[in-house]
């Protein structure tokens, strides 16, 4: 087991975080008629899956993009960029079901391509680009749906949200998917180990003679393309392009990359870690939802758990280079 | 023909001038020492000749081709390796993964999907460069970072070593080792000469040089200013031109 959590770069702590927050939400959490406790039925645990699926998927793109020592805070606005472009193109251009997938993946992608573009030509810091993009996707999204949901997608694209093939829900599918083979890349191709070089100690990938410029463009657009997926599975759980979809998910999404082991300052990161924070932050939220715990509280304890999750990595990395 | 050729090669940072025209050759097999006071330009001049730095003006021709335009790793596909002074080690990588960067070697993971890195290849043939350089760490399956510096070193030079180049370049690669440490970088020198790999070495231990090259390179504030046989020189003149004292 030991073995198994290091061959795939997940930390022991992570699942240990989860484990503990699992108990500790069904000893609180409410009893139902039948004397099971609410948390732990099977409804609850796709509930729980089927929120993390969306800023799981986030996460992923969070996860390359900080272990390259780079930061992406357009997720979320992104996400609902997308969201509503792919609505937009089916429902109000009346368009074939499948450009909602088409527009989605390739708005999200776009914008990861422009933030990337961006950090890369004009050197203008991570930081700054993504928060530009965080207010101008967000901005985009109202004026194409001008500030509306775009509702009534075909079913098709509900299936992709709200279906249960093997009463699994098929977000779940799609995650499960799309973290497979972003494990498979960043920890097995040549491009995850130059992902990782470069977040180190860029000049020993520059050294190495690792095209840093390509590698960074294509690490934003892979965030950018996830903000897509994520935004087109949003549109299909709940029927509309919604503009204000992944409101404060970067938050979400950047906590879960954190606590599922990816280092903040770069050179390391792992997807099945990162899944697992996923699911740490969906237990959370779960857990406080089912006992009534108001959203702004829950907002709070997000933020203090990403900020408690550095300073534990600082202290721990600290530690290690005195010894 | 040399295998390297250096002509009127400049380059500037902003407004300062750090190299004004230089020219050097190198023989296939040679052993060059390279040095200077501390500015004069050395290590930006090796960075030209890797890609990492753009040259202004001038023109760098490796192997019968012209290089100059081309980027730092195809320099090194052309037989270009370089231990820089800072080493560039990533340090959250293991050795292995380290000295293998940017050349990781693939497989079809379980036949099919392409592109998977073989880890087990890389790891063996890791531990055989390091075998071959015969100097101890503890395992290569350790993060850089927690090596010490003369193990970092080696790794760097096991990186530049594993992949047949034509011209290694080291920049200071014996400041930060002990003695017998000193002592194995020399030796491992002599014997890459011995199979024809040419040599620039940067060092301002001008015993070493000695010990090592053939030829004795001075920079000076940008511009070669001496280019001696070591046969038919000494310390004390070499050390005239790196302080300038012929003007
Ligand atoms: N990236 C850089 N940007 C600006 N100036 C630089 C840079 N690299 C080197 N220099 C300047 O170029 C000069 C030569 O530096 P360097 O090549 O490191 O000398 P040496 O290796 O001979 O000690 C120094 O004055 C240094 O400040
Ligand atoms: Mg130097």
């Amino acid at each position: 087991m030991l073995k198994l959590l290091e061959r795939t770069h997940v930390r022991g702590e992570s699942l240990a975080v989860l484990l503990v927050l699992i108990v500790i939400m069904a000893v609180l959490s409410p009893v139902t008629g039948s004397g099971v406790r609410v948390f732990l039925t099977a409804n609850n645990f796709f509930n729980i899956i089927l929120a993390s699926a969306t800023f799981g998927i986030l996460a992923i793109g969070a996860t390359f993009v900080i272990s390259a020592a780079g930061i992406d805070l357009s997720l979320g606005s992104v996400l609902g960029l997308a969201s509503v472009t792919g609505a937009a193109l089916v429902v109000t251009l009346e368009m074939p079901w499948y450009f909602a997938i088409i527009g989605s993946l390739c708005a999200g992608a776009a914008a990861g391509a422009v933030n990337g573009f961006i950090v890369t030509r004009g050197r203008v810091p991570a930081f700054i680009v993504t928060l530009g993009m965080l207010g101008i996707a967000r901005g985009l999204a109202l004026i194409i749906s001008s500030g509306r949901g775009i509702y009534g997608l075909p079913e098709e694209i509900l299936f992709l949200g709200q279906a249960r093939p093997f009463g699994v829900p098929t977000p779940v599918f799609i995650l499960l998917f799309v973290a497979l083979a972003s494990h498979y890349v960043l920890a097995h191709t040549p491009f995850g180990h130059h992902t990782l070089a470069l977040g180190d100690n860029e000049n020993s990938a520059r050294a190495t003679g690792i095209n840093i410029r390509r590698q960074r463009m294509m690490l934003y657009t892979i965030s950018g393309l996830m903000a897509g997926i994520a935004g087109l599975i949003f549109t299909a759980r709940v029927n509309t392009g919604d503009p204000t979809a992944g409101l404060n998910y970067e938050l979400l999404a950047i906590t879960a990359a954190i606590i599922g082991g990816t280092n903040l300052f770069g050179g390391r990161g792992s997807i099945l870690g990162t899944m697992i924070g996923a699911l740490i932050m969906g237990v959370l939220q779960n857990g406080l939802n089912l006992m009534a715990v108001q959203a702004y509280y829950q907002q709070m304890a997000i933020g203090a758990v990403l900020i408690a999750a550095v300073w534990l990595d600082q202290i721990r990395t600290r530690g290690r280079s005195l010894q | 023909m040399s295998l390297l050729e250096l002509s009127g090669v400049e380059k500037s940072f902003g407004p300062v001038q750090v190299l004004h025209g230089v020219n050097l050759t190198v023989d296939a097999g040679e052993v060059i020492g390279l040095v200077g006071d501390n500015g004069a330009g050395k290590s930006t001049l090796m960075k030209t000749i890797t890609g990492v730095y753009t040259t202004d003006k001038g023109r760098i021709s490796f192997d019968g081709a012209d290089v100059t335009g081309r980027n730092p790793g195809e320099r090194r596909e052309s037989g270009i390796e370089m231990i820089y002074q800072d080493l560039a080690l990533a340090p959250q990588q293991d050795v292995a993964n380290n000295i293998f960067l940017g050349r990781e070697p693939t497989k079809r993971f379980l036949g099919l999907l392409p592109g998977f890195v073989d880890k087990s290849k890389i790891d063996a043939e890791a531990q055989h460069m390091i075998d071959r350089l015969g100097v101890h760490v503890p395992s290569i399956h350790l993060p850089v970072g927690m090596l010490s510096g003369g193990q970092q070193q080696t790794i760097a030079i096991a990186r530049a070593l594993t992949f047949k180049p034509k011209l290694v370049i080291m920049d200071e690669p014996t400041a930060a080792l002990a003695v017998r440490e000193v002592e194995s970088v020399l030796n491992l020198i002599r014997q890459m000469r011995d199979e024809g790999i040419a040599t620039i070495l940067i060092s301002h231990r001008l015993n070493d040089v000695f010990e090592a090259c053939g030829r004795i390179v001075v920079l000076r504030r940008g511009n070669v200013i001496a280019d001696l046989k070591r046969d038919e020189t000494d310390m004390a003149e070499v050390v005239s031109y790196i302080v300038g004292a012929h003007g």
